[in-house]
């Protein structure tokens, strides 16, 4: 039996919608695109189709230089109409006009006690070839999980408690099956656990909690108790010289479907939210899908932001744009592109504040929704307040003197002081509070990379 | 607000990239966003949506926090003339006198020290912080009524100059501003802030008879070299139980303009602890380490100061001032949560030791906070290692 923690510092951001627990019809799936920069440590991207190729699900459409094996995959069958590159020909996006009905590169299916049997290179191979690997997110560093690394443990979170998150237990319903032989195959690649870590207080769908071979341990508390980063820190923290993986639910879902039934499935729901849907809910589409088919006819307002993810580590991406790889979460907010007279001493009850200074009589409504909008609301200063990012981050780790020692580029202090042990979406909450508008996640991002390509 | 927002708009391109005054941009950037925030927006990747708090609200909230002392120390510097000069006056008598008094070294005090960070912001290219705001009103407060102007000017400007612009700006310094104005006086002007300079009597006037300008430290350091004092009627004072503890705890005792209300310091202190905006370890710790320092000097010490009650410790002096809006400065206070604990003992303990030991300086709050700033990064330094230790603990390699 796994373990049982209690949060007690982090924050919620309670924001208004959040999806009804309905799937609603999106648009006509036209294209999807499948971005190279979602992946975290890729090298460089090397194109192996070319514009007016047909693929199908499963076909693989760029593989990195430097970890070749891992092949990024088409997650629907069409026509190759794009290739999108940017500043110094990087590759930027690779579109896919979608078939009505998807056809599957097929891949070799597998019962459920011949998976018992298969050799760890196989099971690699097999990851590899389809595309479903991409799903492995290694720590130190939030990276592509290079496939020659043997990892210390692999971290599934069941639970995300970002603002406005889809509900996993709607989400992963009915995918017990999928779910099991996933953990199963994932067993095989790492001599220690694979831990499952569960949302204490929600009615959980068995999916999660009844998962045999692996390590079940429950949560509670605040964001960011969802956030996996903080769930290895009280489980099996991560020391240096340690390598661990991560994987959302959904990936290993689309691991058991690859096993059992040889197809590389590309197909998710997703969860349409924020203040400016008409109909916040949940859509079936597919991984990349545009933004245009994700949220057709839901939405009224012209000057509105479309995040792919969450409100606090997503991606502005446009109307235009694609939801990206991990994402299972569109999020719909207005532009705060507008001047506010003396806006920073004028009373409302409308705006967020993690701090009482701000709100000093939210403690009366503590279920407010709140309409946030983009706005930063000030501007960059000197870093003056402390003891407010200690008070969101659920770990023994300070906060304040990391970035700080990021910002001196001092590589020793950054290992001294737990930089292996975080991501951006471990921070995320101190960049929303921070007072002097530093862009925390960015910084740490610096940080990280400076270690690892150092 | 539109006609503001297009005259804003119309002179803007003047100081930006490019402009004729594009030097000038972050002394425009610095009324510009006083009046309006600014509309900018999250970064495409990050947090897409912000905290409704910035600088300003911050400095504003402390600023608020310190007004219940301002206004009682205006007050109370009338009250003190007429208690000393024998007239009676009403309330607002006593206001205007303290009014008259206290504004022109408020309004230097703010005039030298947002010239100078302007002057410096401009050099340096960088936003115009907006820490002076508390710092412009804490010196008012440490100052007696009766301080020189010019004076003033001189130690505001060295304070920032000195104390914070060459250390690298907000949020660099090492010790605390307005203490290092009011410590420069010390030494520099010692003659203008220290003795019987707390009450102003006001030109040629007399006062009354018995009448005696000075603090209930100064009283009670005078006594230390003479041990026969007998700190039992040490409430009685010159005037009627004017140094009783309740009238130090309210504040009608002669002293720095915005420091003799304990009462006052507390309202400062619930709104900047229930807005979180101070450390409550820290305000909490001061007291404590004052205390039970006092408490200790109680069983051990020999002379009368040292066998003074504890609890006159606290009320006595700036300690409570001092604890509540100098010793919080997050800058130059601890920055870890435990960090915080230790500073703000440390800085009671000394105060306590400063003022009964120390002949020559009747008040030690001051020194005390400038020597834990100094000794803040110390105690950090252990606790972070600490933390770096826990780590290194449970790794292998």
């Amino acid at each position: 039996m796994g373990k049982f923690i209690r949060l007690k510092k982090g924050f919620t951001i309670n924001l208004a919608g959040k999806a009804a627990a309905k799937i609603g019809d999106s648009g006509p799936a036209d294209s999807v695109a499948i971005k190279p920069t979602d992946f975290q440590g890729i090298y460089i991207p090397k194109v192996v189709v070319k514009e007016g190729d047909t693929v199908k699900a499963g076909s693989p459409l760029f593989h990195d230089k430097k970890l070749e094996r891992i092949q990024f995959t088409s997650p629907v069958s069409g026509e190759v109409v794009r290739i999108t590159r940017g500043e110094k020909r990087a590759l930027l996006e690779v579109v896919i006009l979608a078939d009505k009905q998807v056809e599957y590169l097929p891949f070799k299916k597998h019962t459920v006690s011949e998976i018992a049997n298969l050799s760890v290179e196989g099971i690699k191979s097999q990851m590899l070839d389809s595309g479903v690997w991409a799903n492995l997110v290694q720590r130190p560093f939030g990276i592509l999980a290079d496939p020659s690394v043997t990892p210390k443990a692999i971290h599934i979170s069941a639970f995300d408690t970002a603002p406005l998150a889809p509900d996993y237990s709607f989400l992963f319903k009915g995918q017990d099956h999928f779910f099991q032989t996933g953990v199963d195959v994932l067993k095989k690649l790492t001599p220690g656990a694979v831990h499952i870590n569960i949302h204490n207080a929600s009615d959980l769908s068995t999916v999660f909690s009844q998962a045999k071979g692996a390590e079940v341990n429950k949560f509670s508390g605040p964001h960011p108790a969802g956030c996996v980063g903080v769930q290895i820190h009280h489980i099996d923290p991560i020391n240096k010289g340690d390598i661990v993986w991560t994987i959302n639910p959904f990936g290993v879902i689309q691991i058991g479907k690859l096993f059992l039934q040889g197809i590389y499935d590309a197909s998710k729901l997703v969860a349409i939210t924020g203040s400016e849907v008409k109909n916040p809910q949940y859509v079936k589409t597919y991984t990349g899908a545009s933004m245009k088919s994700l949220t057709a006819n839901n939405v009224a307002a012209e000057n509105v932001r479309y995040i792919s993810g969450n409100p606090l580590t997503g991606t502005h991406v446009g109307k235009d744009g694609y939801l990206g790889f991990y994402d299972h979460q569109v999020t719909v907010l207005p532009e705060g592109n507008d001047y506010e007279f003396i806006g920073w001493i004028t009373p409302g009850a409308n705006k967020l504040s993690v701090q009482r200074a701000w709100g000093l009589f939210s403690f009366l409504t503590p279920n407010k929704e709140f309409t946030l909008n983009t706005n930063t609301h000030g501007e960059p200063r000197a870093m003056v307040q402390t003891g407010v990012w200690e008070q969101l981050v659920p770990m023994d780790i300070l906060p304040g003197h990391l970035i700080k020692s990021i910002l001196a580029e001092d590589i020793d202090e950054m290992e001294a002081l737990g930089i292996y042990e975080v991501i951006e979406e471990d921070l995320a909450l101190c960049e929303f509070a921070d007072v002097s508008k530093h862009n925390v996640q960015g910084i740490l991002r610096e940080g990280l990379e400076l270690i690892r390509l150092s | 607000m539109k006609f503001l927002r297009k005259q804003l708009d119309s002179v803007k391109h003047n100081f930006e990239k490019g402009g004729k005054w594009e030097k000038y941009f972050f002394a425009y950037e610095a009324f510009e966003t006083f009046l309006f925030t600014p509309n900018t927006t999250a970064d495409a990747k990050g947090a897409q949506i912000r905290d409704a708090i910035d600088l300003k609200r911050l400095m504003m909230t402390v600023i608020i926090a310190m007004l219940p002392c301002l206004i009682f120390g205006m007050w109370n510097v009338g009250y003190q003339h007429h208690l000393a000069t024998g007239q009676t006056g009403t309330f607002m008598d006593a206001l205007v006198i303290g009014l008259v008094k206290t504004v022109p070294i408020i309004i230097v005090s703010y005039a030298v020290g947002l010239g100078i960070e302007f002057v410096f912001a401009t050099i340096r290219r960088h936003p115009v912080n907006e820490g002076y705001l508390v710092t412009g009103m804490l010196i008012p407060l440490v100052m007696p009524p009766d301080i020189p102007l010019w004076q003033v000017a001189v130690a505001t400007a060295f304070a920032v100059i000195i104390g914070k612009e060459a250390f690298g700006g907000t949020g660099m310094n090492v010790v605390n501003i307005a203490l290092t104005a009011r410590a420069f006086l010390y030494f520099a002007y010692p003659s203008q802030i220290s003795g019987e300079v707390w009450t102003f009597l006001g030109e040629g006037v007399k006062p009354v008879a018995g009448y005696s300008g000075a603090t209930p430290l100064a009283i009670a350091a005078a006594s230390t070299g003479n041990a026969a004092t007998d700190l039992s009627s040490f409430g009685a004072g010159w005037a009627d139980g004017m140094y009783s503890v309740w009238n130090m705890f309210i504040g009608v005792i002669p002293g720095c303009i915005g420091e003799t209300s304990t009462l006052m310091c507390l309202i400062g202190a619930f709104i900047l602890v229930f807005t979180g905006v101070g450390s409550w370890k820290i305000i909490v710790s001061v007291f404590a380490g004052a205390w039970a320092m006092g408490l200790l000097l109680n069983a051990i010490g020999t002379t009368p100061f040292a066998q003074l009650p504890a609890h006159y410790h606290l009320v006595m002096g700036g300690l409570a001032f001092g604890a509540v809006f100098m010793a919080t400065d997050p800058v130059t206070a601890a920055q870890t949560e435990t960090g915080k604990w230790i500073y703000g003992l440390l800085i009671g303990v000394f105060t306590v030791l400063i003022r009964v030991f120390n002949p020559a300086y009747p008040e030690g709050i001051m020194l005390a906070i400038l020597l834990m700033n100094v000794f803040a990064p110390l105690i950090d330094y252990f606790v972070v290692s600490a933390n770096k230790n826990r780590r290194l603990q449970r790794a292998t390699v």
